[in-house]
């Protein structure tokens, strides 16, 4: 019962928040919103026992991706940002109902056809301890995940170097 | 050795056998008991920080500091809090209401967070997850969004420049605080807060091997920059900034970042004094039996105290001591100097425990 209870207050949450998150013209309004749904994703993580990935999900998205929008919208001009309005055009409200649609009747199917549900139901409320999630992460065997770890972070490198290559000043010999 | 756990399991057999409530309704009792411990404590400790560093700030400036207000002036923080409640709290014309407004419960937010992971006695630890370490930096890094849509919400230019000065030195002070956190869980091998005090049963940490200590300096000096205290407070430079981020802000809103910035202190000794220290737990030698056993009549919770608020004395020392940097200053200092190292005493760390 608390676990239904807590899920519906984050229900709420996440949803309240991220229809305000796109309904609202103020930018900073919405980096906020989007903070509140992000922290209803992690509250979520930890209503099932995932302690790691609810860490996670407020450290990366909460303290850093949310802090990175902060600083990109102060570092844009304050009036090309403020006030912006999206008017309803009749087929973009259709596309997007349709791509929902498609969205829904996949995951339907994804959860109908490998039993998702009763798995979840029969699964036990325990926690992963933290040893088994840094093997997994680490190891190389089977179902071990070094190669994708190592490929991400090479892939943030790069990324980092061309983002210094982009910003820095050309020195005028 | 005292256990604070007796205490807790009566409580929890107390509501479950002998007053017959259910799983659902014993635990929110129980939460709810918690929680008002935890608020409690929280503005007890703020009230003694606060009266702590105005005294301690007077003597290193030859002075005496509050004495009108009680006998050495003890009631004059009583006084301020009753000042600051009664404050009426307006906002600014053409500022954000809404950021203006939730700012502070952020910063309050992360505060108390982090505060409930401190351990203070065996079987006192509030928020014991298997993941304790990492969420609590986790949760400490919701305070910059605080500090920074404080600046924002204000319609004040000095508050947006603070904001942003505050936010860049705390988002780079967290990579040496972290990489310090770390170099403890690669020690320890654990990062569930009771295991990390467990762990230094035989001899606290910086002990334990010839660079935690290096850590544990490290660690004081990036934890004083993420409280935006010290030589550090260019957030709130008086001279350049009137107040800082929180200028505009009046009542209550002041009090919640007033609150926050000494419980932000009160919380980093305390995870200093957790991860390097030995937390609750008395200083014992190896091989000196009888030295140990009466180290273990003194009872965990003074233990926790008298370190931690020797950390706190420290960091006022150095605050009341130090000309503050400028904020290229400061940046230098973590990106070129203490991050490397952070990196080699990890390095280091990792090597010795492979090795020894």
């Amino acid at each position: 019962m608390a676990n239904l209870v807590m899920f519906c207050i984050l229900a709420v949450v996440i949803l309240g928040s991220a229809i305000m998150c796109v309904l609202t013209k103020r930018i900073m309004r919405s980096a906020t919103f989007l903070l509140f749904v992000l922290f209803g994703v992690a509250g979520i993580y930890f209503l099932l026992d995932y302690t790691f990935l609810g860490a996670a999900q407020i450290s990366v998205y909460a303290g850093g991706i949310t802090i990175m929008y902060i600083f990109a919208i102060q570092l844009v001009s304050k009036r090309t940002l403020q006030g912006l309005v999206e008017r309803f055009k009749g087929s973009r409200v259709v596309n997007g109902i349709l791509l929902s649609i498609v969205g829904l009747v996949t995951v339907g199917l994804v959860l109908i056809k490998n039993n998702f549900y009763n798995a979840a139901m029969q699964a036990t409320d325990t926690e992963v301890p933290m040893e088994q999630i840094g093997t997994a992460l680490l190891g190389s065997d089977k179902y071990q995940y070094v190669l994708p770890f190592e490929f991400i972070s090479l892939f943030l490198l790069a990324c980092i170097i061309g983002g210094i290559m982009i910003a820095r000043k050309e020195d005028n010999k | 050795m005292y256990d604070f756990s007796i205490v807790t399991r009566w409580i929890d057999s107390l509501l479950r056998h002998t007053l017959n409530l259910g799983d659902f309704w014993s635990i929110l009792i129980e939460c709810i008991l918690v929680g008002i411990c935890i608020l409690t404590a929280y503005a007890l400790i703020a009230i003694v920080l606060i009266f702590m560093e105005r005294k301690v700030c007077a003597y290193f400036q030859c002075r005496l500091g509050p004495m009108r207000v009680g006998p050495w002036g003890i009631f004059q923080v009583f006084a301020d809090v009753l000042k600051m409640l009664i404050k009426e709290i307006f906002a600014v014309d053409k500022a954000d209401k809404m950021l203006y407004y939730i700012a502070p419960f952020l910063v309050i937010i992360a505060s108390v967070g982090t505060f409930s992971f401190l351990p203070w006695n065996k079987g006192a630890v509030v928020l014991d997850f298997n993941v304790g370490v990492f969420l609590l930096t986790a949760i400490s890094s919701i305070g910059i969004l605080g500090v920074f849509l404080a600046g924002w919400g204000s319609n004040n230019k000095y508050s947006v420049v603070s904001a942003m000065r505050g936010a860049v030195q705390m988002i780079s002070y967290e990579m040496s605080l972290c990489l310090c956190l770390i170099s403890a869980v690669v020690l320890t091998g654990t990062m569930q807060i009771g295991g990390i005090v467990e762990a230094q049963h035989g001899a606290w940490l910086i002990f334990q091997t010839p660079v935690t200590w290096l850590a544990f300096l490290v660690f004081l000096v990036a934890g004083n920059a993420e409280a935006n205290r010290g030589p550090f407070d260019l957030a709130e430079a008086e001279s350049e900034l009137t107040a800082g981020y929180h200028t505009e802000y009046s009542g209550m809103g002041f009090g919640f970042y007033y609150l926050a910035e000494y419980l932000n202190l009160f919380v980093i000794s305390g995870i200093a004094a957790t991860v390097f220290l030995g937390g609750w737990m008395p200083l014992h030698v190896a091989g000196l039996d009888g030295f140990n056993a009466v180290m273990d009549f003194i009872p965990g919770i003074i233990w926790f105290f008298v370190k931690t608020f020797a950390i706190v004395w420290i960091l006022m020392w150095i605050r009341w001591t130090f000309p503050r940097l400028r904020i290229d200053q400061i940046l230098k200092l973590e990106w070129k100097y203490l991050m490397p190292l952070m990196l080699v005493i990890l390095t280091l760390t990792t090597v010795w425990v492979a090795l020894v």
